[in-house]
């Protein structure tokens, strides 16, 4: 019977089906953090359980790490001991950790395919909603609860459902100026928040076959915002060229066994799907989000809906007045005071050099503060080695250290009250870059270009 | 975890839509390291202006509106997958949360914490929400061993789905990590069988 690639790999992972129509399911590689990692360390104290395999975790510090002077230690008491309990931790039970100062740290969205840990047909979990970024590879990865990950700890395994199977197409060539930001901003635009909850999503089609691994990754990382379990893209000789000759990618005979393998990893052609989209790329143009949740998108240069359904108009309402919008308004002219192009939907070297190609002999508007905070050490260090850090800094971008940053500001990186930012990141939700904080998601070229200009415009007059 | 079978309990009303776990806890409180305490931040900046002062017109700040049941609109818990939030649910009091769908890591994060997630539908969700309109006293019944919820001043019963395994383990306090290590010997064996090296 013909099989949807996410079926190949779940089917490769199910230890043995479990009560209540559920499956043990193996899990190759766990990735950890300081924020949802030490409950569940307690966890395995407090039931007295080893960690099972410890060479299958890689932990990072990126989520409250400061973006300046980490060489210092972290002045927040709260963020230094969550941080240094993440140490201990990973001291305790041998697991490896890219924690700051390290050559690797960074994001660990960003990491994980950077040291080639994350592999087409594996299966990859998180305590964070974000760790579909890795499906670009042809993973299964999907973001866990704390109580999960002690599971993972405690088992290598998790008990789960299957969840249903959505396949979205986008077909065609994507247009000047038009990202993979945008267009997974258009595909949440169409299907809303939560259209995609209960399922996981494959994305096929020309527009994104012909994405680049980073573009792969800004599609995949974004699939949460639609509600959806995780995304992922069959493999190909684009995915093989990223991984080979990374730090942990099979290296000789491994390779070629591997790359044989992953050749195997498609949907068949006759794979039925629980839901199917289709999308023609040309019709989708530069995006910007209006409102409080990742699926209120429209085009740059459109207007926010004047109608919706009535029993959405409370929150869509709700929405406007927290960003300070009308229904039916255009965005087009608005002053925005911040630009943060960072996380990990968009932190990575092709984010940076998008960024530098644009503002190269500019200068960002007198009244916005635009910062830059790349994905990993690695990321600075080949921006440094391009020489895209003394382009950014001419045109007064700051560039930061790595780590979550204003996405979350979990650290000292917030937007103030009521002020506007245009971010790179993945959420607009109330409150996420600060508290009061107002965030419009676009990609990279749209941030660049609003820093440059000052205000929203529509950038299809203004690319290079 | 703590047993769930049957719960008597008033309601609170939210009827937002796509709540999301930023909302119900804000990132900047999840640096505790524990799991408690953080039902005191739970809808933080709904509940509390700036400078700390209560907002009186949300729900939780409104003496009329009390119970162990938050009613909330669709796709509830919908974002980052912090269990915390969750546990402030919970911690703040809440044993059951009722919406016409839950964001799926929210919603196996809420069963793997002892707090329900009841899916009823569309309309059921509405009725709800009038119910506690007319009357902020209406007492709800959640009875997980039947899977039903039941309002015994109207009459009014609902039948709610639930993975039968799940249900086992609210009403018995276990959870998924003591069936996990009981199966290690078969994790054992299928790690063996693996043939690839990475």
């Amino acid at each position: 019977m013909a099989k949807s690639l996410f079926d190949k790999i779940w089917d490769a992972h199910v230890v043995q089906p479990a009560p209540g129509g559920l499956d043990i399911v193996y899990i190759d590689r766990h990735l950890i953090h300081e924020v949802t990692s030490p409950q569940a360390f307690d966890e395995l104290e407090a039931r007295d359980l080893p960690l099972f395999r410890p060479a299958r975790i890689l932990a990072t510090a990126d989520h409250n790490v400061p973006t300046r002077n980490q060489h210092l230690p972290i002045a927040e008491p709260l963020s230094r001991s969550q941080v240094d309990k993440l140490t201990a931790n990973c001291a305790k039970y041998g697991v490896e950790l890219y924690g700051l100062g390290h050559a690797r740290q960074g994001i660990v969205h960003v990491i994980g395919p950077e040291l080639g840990l994350t592999l087409p047909g594996t299966t990859i979990v998180c305590g964070d909603s974000h760790t579909s970024t890795h499906g670009a590879f042809g993973a299964v990865a999907f973001g866990i609860g704390t109580s999960q990950v002690a599971q993972v700890m405690a088992t290598q395994c998790l008990l789960l459902s299957r969840p249903r199977r959505m396949r979205i197409s986008v077909d065609g060539e994507l247009r000047a100026g038009v990202t993979a930001k945008d267009l997974i901003l258009y595909v949440i635009a169409q299907l809303g928040t939560g259209g995609a909850t209960g399922y996981f999503v494959e994305y096929a089609g020309r527009a994104v076959r012909s994405l680049s691994m980073e573009g792969r990754m800004t599609v995949c990382n974004m699939s949460i915002e639609m509600g959806a379990r995780g995304g992922l893209i069959a493999p190909d000789d684009t995915t093989f060229a990223y991984v080979k000759g990374r730090p942990y990618a099979p290296k000789e005979a491994a390779w070629e066994q591997a790359v044989a393998y992953w050749h195997t990893l498609f949907s068949d052609e006759d794979t039925v799907f629980d839901a199917e989209h289709r999308f023609d790329a040309a019709a989708i143009t530069p995006m910007i989000t209006y409102g409080t949740n990742p699926g209120m998108g429209m085009a740059l240069n459109g207007h926010i809906p004047r109608e919706v359904p009535a029993s959405e108009a409370e929150s869509f309402d709700k929405s406007l007045q927290y960003m300070g919008f009308q229904r039916g308004e255009s965005l087009l002219g608005k002053e925005i005071n911040y630009v943060f192009i960072g996380s990990c939907t968009n932190s990575r070297i092709e984010d940076l050099r998008a960024v530098a190609a644009y503002v190269r002999g500019k200068q960002k508007a007198g009244h916005v503060e635009a910062i830059i905070v790349p994905g990993s050490k690695q990321v600075e260090q080949q921006a440094i080695a391009e020489g895209l850090d003394r382009i950014l800094a001419a045109a007064g971008f700051e560039l930061r250290e790595p780590g979550c940053s204003a996405c979350l500001a979990m650290n000292e990186d917030k937007i103030p009250a009521g002020a506007y930012c245009v971010a790179t990141s993945n959420r607009n939700f109330e409150g996420r870059q600060g508290p009061g904080s107002r965030t419009l998601l676009a990609s990279p070229l749209v941030a660049a270009i609003t820093a440059v200009q000052g205000r929203i415009v529509d950038i299809t007059q203004y690319l290079n | 975890m703590e047993k769930f079978q049957t719960l008597y309990s008033a309601a609170v009303p939210l009827p937002l839509e796509n709540i999301d776990t930023d909302q119900i806890i804000p990132a900047r409180f999840l640096k505790a390291t524990t799991r408690e305490g953080f039902g005191e931040n739970l809808f933080c900046d709904w509940r509390r202006n700036p400078d700390g002062s209560p907002k009186p017109e949300f729900v939780l700040n409104d003496p009329k509106f009390n119970g162990q049941i938050l009613l909330a609109g669709q796709n509830f818990g919908c974002g980052s997958s912090r269990e915390h939030a969750a546990w402030a649910l919970y911690d703040a009091g809440f044993r059951v949360v009722i919406s016409s769908y839950f964001a799926d890591i929210f919603r196996g994060n809420a069963l793997n914490s002892g707090l329900l997630p009841l899916q009823v539908t569309d309309a059921e969700l509405a009725r709800l929400f009038a119910l506690v309109e007319q009357d902020a006293a209406t007492q709800f019944v959640v009875n997980l061993p039947e899977q039903t919820l039941h309002v015994p001043a109207t009459g009014d019963s609902f039948h709610f789905a639930i993975d039968a395994y799940k249900k086992e383990c609210l009403i018995n306090g276990y959870d998924d990590i003591d069936y996990l290590v009981s199966q290690k010997p078969a994790i054992e064996a299928y790690e063996q069988t693996r043939t690839w090296t990475w």
